[in-house]
């Protein structure tokens, strides 16, 4: 191989560059998406539950059913829709207008005065598993809470033996978008370094441009530092941009060092830069490479990071398929250095596992790119 | 010109596997990733105690479903060193008196601690945590009788919840917005790159035929990585179809239409692939984040609440669980329909009137 000529490289790196501030769809990518993203995991994707709609099947008018029936109008988790019996609110469930229907059956006056405590019923729409399963909660919440102010004065309840007390650590507001927007970080850094990378090389083989560059004295190392080194700067700035407007606009706590943001970052770079440069040598399509790209980059970093799912719940092969995606190294890393602080062992331990992946994308790519030049 | 256009997608072999292959994948391996339940979770315990009532609470919590292990630690160093480098997601810290104060009758406070890092698994994990605790308590203290009542919950259309049923038809969404938009925005900035454009202008084709045979490939690649989900929602995974399936074709095929209005757009505004794949994209991930698909709409706030009525992937994700699921009557199905119908209205002519405009 030739010599490691820095400045046929600089120059290689010049061209690259402008063709980058040319391009405008590029700088769109590196710079609006990543602000569109932190705003859209900022207000759009919540997970925090805002007054869920409910309907409440009122069937008996004794005074502790209508004491109750009040108890869910003043709650804060509830926007109640009264009815008298279930067979009105049924269409509403299946429009979706509603997504719970509590039932307070009619013997719940009698079963209150003789028993002290009446069971209700409720039908929650498990088409949307996840709101189905907090209606239900919260809708018995109510209920416990409510029985239990009733009780009082009457009669004495055993105090209970065990009582938890549960501190959260790092996020005591348990605002979802603290760790949405780390992710996003995540899934904008995937898009710079994979889909564009992949995109770019590709295009350099569909127009034939590469076998030009092969014919010129550049060696393929200097090549691959000429493409990567742009992307890897501009990778860097999405980052610092995503960082910036998470901070400052929508209050997410930085309590790492820049450093540490910085390290991690650039560990993530490289096997997202590798996979690109991989994707392209081995399809040299551009349409071929973005699908591709989409599938084996973006997908994954967004549904099998741990990023909105949680790895653990998956079942045991996809768990095993999750280890082969960077991203997952990065995600911990980052929601750490935002919300929690350095923590060097855990950095350390996922900046090995992504240089590794990265080392392993270039191996690959120098193979397939050298195998067909021969 | 259909022929050719559908030629022109099929004729790399590569570009073939990569349209039909893919969704079969992302069916399998993204439907079982994507669940928002949480389960398998390894739990930190610092006993402190060591009493008969200590070892209750932990074999109680070893033995439940969710929790895959129990780590024992033996100091508070060690429980923020598992917290902070996510060995586990909670901690239980048992006091000394622990055992002193159940033996006496009173109410012994364990301290949990969560990592908050990851709060919404957090709070699952805690809620979890409770009912261990709970039902603890119980066996610790058989007299302590539960007031009667307790509510009864039946969850019609899905009775156990199963994550995967509201996955898959939100899925069949996802791949349709990312396949639709991103293949007809490449198409006609491939021809531009490729120079194949000019030769199609001064071809005896008129402008609506040209429209019309960019839009049907991606129409039915479409249609067929539907059925594919469909069929392979209700075969293999056994998620039911209780709707109409003339129906469920008539939104998918309005969907489409309106994804297709969106990718012309997009492609007749590029010049190069580059700009048309990345334009796609820009415009994909809002409407698959606002579709409520990765979250409830209902927790938006309520002005992106108004704007994702113009999102067709809200009006199409309704509808595939609705008739997936809920057998939603032909009423509230068109009650939906007719949005995602203005919506392609708008999309097409906006996307034929570019198109229009840069041909000239």
């Amino acid at each position: 191989m030739q010599a490691f000529n820095r400045r046929r490289v600089a120059a290689m790196i010049g061209k690259e560059a402008r063709q980058i501030i040319r391009d405008p769809s590029t700088l769109l990518i590196a710079m609006v998406l990543p602000l569109m993203l932190i705003f859209l995991f900022g207000y759009a994707v919540s997970l925090d539950t805002a007054r869920t709609r409910v309907g409440l099947a009122l069937e008996s008018d004794s005074a502790p059913a209508l004491g109750l029936a009040q108890a869910y109008q003043r709650s804060r988790w509830f926007d109640v829709r009264m009815a008298r019996s279930v067979a009105p609110l049924r269409p509403l469930l299946v429009a979706g207008r509603i997504h719970a229907i509590i039932v307070i059956p009619t013997d719940f006056g009698q079963r209150q005065a003789r028993d002290g405590g009446a069971p209700i019923q409720i039908i929650a729409d498990g088409s949307l598993p996840q709101t189905a399963a907090f209606a239900a909660a919260y809708a018995e919440g109510v209920r416990a809470s409510w029985a239990r102010a009733e009780a009082t004065g009457g009669l004495r309840h055993p105090r209970p033996a065990i009582d938890l007390a549960a501190r959260f650590w790092f996020n005591p507001e348990l605002k979802s978008h603290y760790f949405l927007v780390p992710g996003a970080i995540a899934i904008v850094m995937t898009m710079v370094g994979t889909l564009l990378t992949a995109l770019v090389v590709a295009r350099e083989w569909e127009r034939g441009t590469m076998e030009a560059i092969m014919a010129t004295p550049v060696s393929m190392a200097e090549f691959l530092a000429s493409k990567l080194i742009p992307y890897f700067v501009l990778g860097l700035l999405s980052m610092t941009l995503c960082a910036l407007a998470a901070v400052f606009a929508f209050g997410v706590p930085f309590r790492g060092s820049p450093l540490a943001l910085l390290l991690i970052g650039s560990a993530f770079l490289m096997p997202a830069l590798g996979q690109g440069l991989l994707i392209s040598a081995a399809t040299k399509n551009q349409f071929v490479a973005s699908q591709i790209a989409l599938i084996s980059a973006f997908l994954p970093s967004f549904l099998l990071s741990g990023f909105l799912f949680e790895i653990s719940s998956m079942p045991a092969p996809i768990r095993a398929l999750t280890w082969l995606v960077p991203a997952r190294y990065l995600i911990p890393s980052l929601q750490t250095v935002f919300v929690a602080g350095d923590i060097w062992p855990l950095f350390l331990r996922d900046i090995a596992a992504m240089l590794a992946f990265g080392a392993l994308f270039f191996a690959l790519t120098f193979r397939v790119t050298r195998r067909r030049l021969d | 010109m259909i022929v050719k256009e559908f030629w022109a997608l099929l004729r790399d072999k590569r570009g073939r596997i990569v349209l039909f292959v893919p969704s079969l994948l992302q069916l399998f391996v993204f439907g079982f990733a994507a669940t928002l339940e949480v389960k398998n979770f390894d739990v930190g315990v610092l006993d402190q105690s060591g009493g008969r009532a200590a070892i209750e609470l932990t074999s109680q919590l070893a033995g439940s479903p969710a929790v895959r292990r129990v780590v024992r630690l033996g100091s508070m160093q060690e429980v923020r060193a598992a917290i902070d480098n996510r060995e586990v997601i909670a901690a239980l810290v048992l006091q000394p008196d622990f055992d002193a104060t159940i033996a006496r009758g009173g109410t012994a406070s364990v301290g949990v601690i969560l990592d908050g890092r990851r709060s919404n698994a957090a709070q699952i994990v805690g809620g979890y945590l409770q009912r261990i605790a709970a039902s603890t308590g119980a066996v610790l203290r058989p007299q302590l009788r539960q007031p009667p009542g307790e509510s009864i919950t039946v969850n019609w259309f899905n009775p156990n919840l199963t994550y995967l049923w509201f996955t898959l038809p939100g899925l069949i969404a996802i791949i349709s917005v990312v396949s639709g938009i991103s293949v007809t925005a490449q198409s006609v900035a491939r021809e531009r790159e490729l120079g194949s454009f000019d030769q199609l202008m001064v071809s005896p084709l008129r402008v609506p035929e040209i429209l019309a045979g960019k839009m049907a490939p991606p129409i039915a690649v479409g249609l067929i990585n539907g059925t594919i989900y469909l069929l392979a929602a209700k075969l293999v995974l056994g998620v039911p179809f209780t709707g109409s399936v003339l129906l469920f074709y008539l939104s998918l095929l309005m969907f489409l239409i309106a994804l297709v209005g969106v990718g012309m757009f997009i492609s007749a505004a590029s010049s190069t692939q580059q700009q048309a794949f990345l334009g796609a994209f820009l415009v994909a991930v809002p409407v698959i984040l606002l579709s409520g698909y990765a979250s409830p709409i209902d927790n938006m706030p309520g002005w992106l609440q108004t704007i994702s009525l113009a999102n067709p992937a809200r009006w199409f994700l309704e509808l595939a669980v609705g008739l997936f699921l809920k057998a939603m009557p032909a009423s509230e199905v068109f009650a939906r329909i007719v949005p995602l119908m203005l919506i392609a209205a708008v999309t097409l002519s906006l996307g034929a009137w570019l198109f229009r405009a840069r041909m000239e």
